[in-house]
């Protein structure tokens, strides 16, 4: 029988001292008293979508994107960029640049003298860069992300 | 023999702006104090326009329409996380780094091959130019005083135009020439009061100083001028200051934009400060044992009539709860509040700070419920750290921030907010 305590509404519920042991939740984890876990010896670290799109941190930066002149490349308005200032610029990379003021996403073709940053939409020629033009390679594209739902 | 680094960046603010803004290559920009006020950093072109720091930003209104100056309200969350980025790349370095303001930091390279510094210099110069588009001047020298001339001389290319400057290696007959040619006020921690009283003393240079009588300087200004003059002759009395020291009082007080002449809007900015001063007290996890409020109207608004008052409470038990601390805030902020005033400022300030850890409980407090109050206030910073500063808030703050500083020009958080971030065409 068990032994009933003071009840407030529906009652307290005391079990009898050698009832037997459950493993309970606690923080969301069930730890029990009884053996180990077969698990415990296989415990990961979660996967942290940072270590699979970022190298490098401290040099890294986001940049969200408009139009559709990269779609060829798989980048879309809307995607946000990460953008890896440390890497040096190549030809073929994808890259932020600086040019007549303005911030644009392109592929650099630097091959035989001519600097071009290209686009990957037929739509659009390549812009192609002259001496009398500056251009700022700001960083290289080294992925991209998108939330979906709000 | 010891040897430091200092490195600093070029017009700090003004670079920041500039990394991200393709519209401002080659523009002159400057960025201005709170409420918009004074000029507090300027782009290379506008220092070449001869616009000093410090003027009102009204003052030049004239020059900035002729020369096109873009002007930028001060972007302390853009700035703050390049800062961080800066020290974080100057950490691969040296393991003996000193954070010495937002733009500067003492590294510790003794030990490292004599004959290779200014090429190490010129690889961390490089380095954070390649990773964060930022400029830095690097001075080298034998100690913390002659480190930061160093790095002056290599900012305005007094030794030089490679943006490092070595006195180690510089011949001393060089050094000397070179020293004789700034002006003493250059000098770590020489003011200007200093400067009229060395000035008085016919010290003008920083060579003249450090061959004054180290004896007569302690006795005629102070040991502090003294351990400078030593500093310049090369004998190091500074270390690096590995950890900021904790600080013994929180400030927390501002201008607002615009004057304010009700509780309710004075009662909400009150507990904004205090919540922010809380979640610094809580960053070096300490307790306050005192809080201090003060209000004031605009002293330089003569026709107005003018009032300002401070009272500080101590309090019963140390605490780092914005809860209690906004609660004893109000009250101070209800006993010093007179209604028909145009109140311009308010502040608060902690103090008789300790380590949490030494809490001694008062007869009252419940230890279970500082437990709590802990742990609500560990998981407000996380979210505030997380989702933007005042996300979560204790209610006194209010929602309308008509009281907020005025920063009009205010450029987007292109690091820290996902809505600020920096748009690339593709087209």
């Amino acid at each position: 029988m068990l032994d009933a305590g003071p009840c407030p509404g529906n009652g307290v519920f005391i079990p009898l001292p050698d009832a037997p042991r459950l493993a309970l939740p606690l923080d969301g984890v069930k730890v029990s008293a009884g053996f180990p876990s077969p698990a415990a010896d296989y415990e990961d670290k979660r996967l942290d979508i940072n270590d699979y799109l970022i190298r490098n941190p401290v040099s890294t930066f986001f940049f969200p994107v408009e139009g559709d002149s990269m779609e060829g490349a798989e980048i879309f308005a809307g995607d946000i960029l990460v953008v890896d200032k440390s890497i040096p610029p190549q030809h073929g990379h994808i890259v932020v640049a600086f040019v007549n003021g303005e911030r644009l996403v392109k592929r650099l073709h630097h091959r035989h003298g001519r600097v071009a940053l290209l686009a990957e939409n037929p739509k659009y020629a390549a812009l192609e860069i002259s001496e009398a033009m500056e251009l700022i390679i700001w960083g290289v594209v080294v992925g991209k992300f998108k939330r979906l739902a709000p | 023999m010891p040897v430091f680094a200092l490195v600093d960046c070029n017009n700090f603010y003004a670079s920041c702006e500039k990394l991200f803004d393709p519209t401002l290559t080659h523009k002159p920009v400057v960025v201005l104090s709170n409420n918009d006020g004074c000029v507090v950093a300027r782009s290379a072109e506008v220092k070449a326009l001869g616009i000093p720091m410090g003027v009102p930003w009204f003052k030049i209104q004239d020059l900035a329409r002729q020369h096109g100056i873009v002007a930028f309200s001060s972007n302390y969350g853009l700035y703050a996380d390049m800062s961080n980025r800066v020290v974080e790349v100057l950490g691969q370095f040296t393991p003996d780094l000193e954070v010495y303001s937002i733009d500067e930091s003492f590294l510790d390279l003794s030990g490292f091959d004599p004959a290779g510094l200014e090429a190490y210099g010129q690889v961390i110069r490089q380095r954070v130019a390649d990773w964060l588009g930022l400029a830095v001047c690097v001075g080298i020298a034998p100690t913390k005083t002659l480190a930061k001339l160093a790095n002056h001389c290599a900012k305005k290319n007094l030794a030089g135009r490679t943006g490092v400057c070595d006195f180690t290696t510089l011949d001393p007959e060089a050094l000397t020439g070179l020293l004789d040619s700034i002006p003493v006020n250059e000098v770590w921690g020489v003011g200007s009061k200093l400067t009229r009283r060395l000035a008085a003393m016919g010290i003008h240079s920083v060579r003249q100083l450090r061959d004054a009588d180290a004896e007569t300087i302690h006795q005629r200004i102070s040991v502090v001028s003294e351990r400078t003059v030593r500093e310049l002759r090369g004998m190091s009395c500074l270390d690096l200051e590995a950890m900021a020291p904790d600080r013994q009082q929180i400030m927390c007080s501002r201008s607002f934009g615009r004057y304010v002449y009700r509780l309710k809007e004075l009662e909400e900015s009150v507990a904004a400060y205090i919540g922010r001063a809380a979640e610094k007290l809580r960053g070096q996890d300490s307790l306050a044992g005192a809080l201090m409020v003060h209000i004031r109207t605009n002293p330089f608004s003569e026709s107005e009539p003018q009032y300002q008052k401070a009272m500080t409470v101590a309090l019963p038990e140390a605490t780092a709860d914005t809860r209690v601390l906004v609660g004893w805030g109000l009250r101070l902020l209800r006993r010093i509040y007179r209604p028909g005033y145009a109140y311009q400022k308010a502040g608060v300030m902690l103090s008789e700070l300790r380590p949490s850890a030494l809490q001694q409980a008062s007869l009252f407090s419940g230890q279970e419920d500082a437990g709590r109050a802990a742990r609500l206030m560990a998981a407000m910073d996380s979210l505030n750290h997380r989702y933007g500063r005042g996300t979560l808030r204790v209610a006194a703050e209010g929602v309308s921030t008509r009281w907020r500083m005025k920063r009009e020009r205010l450029s987007p958080g292109y690091t820290t907010d996902w809505a600020g971030l920096p748009v690339v065409l593709a087209r």
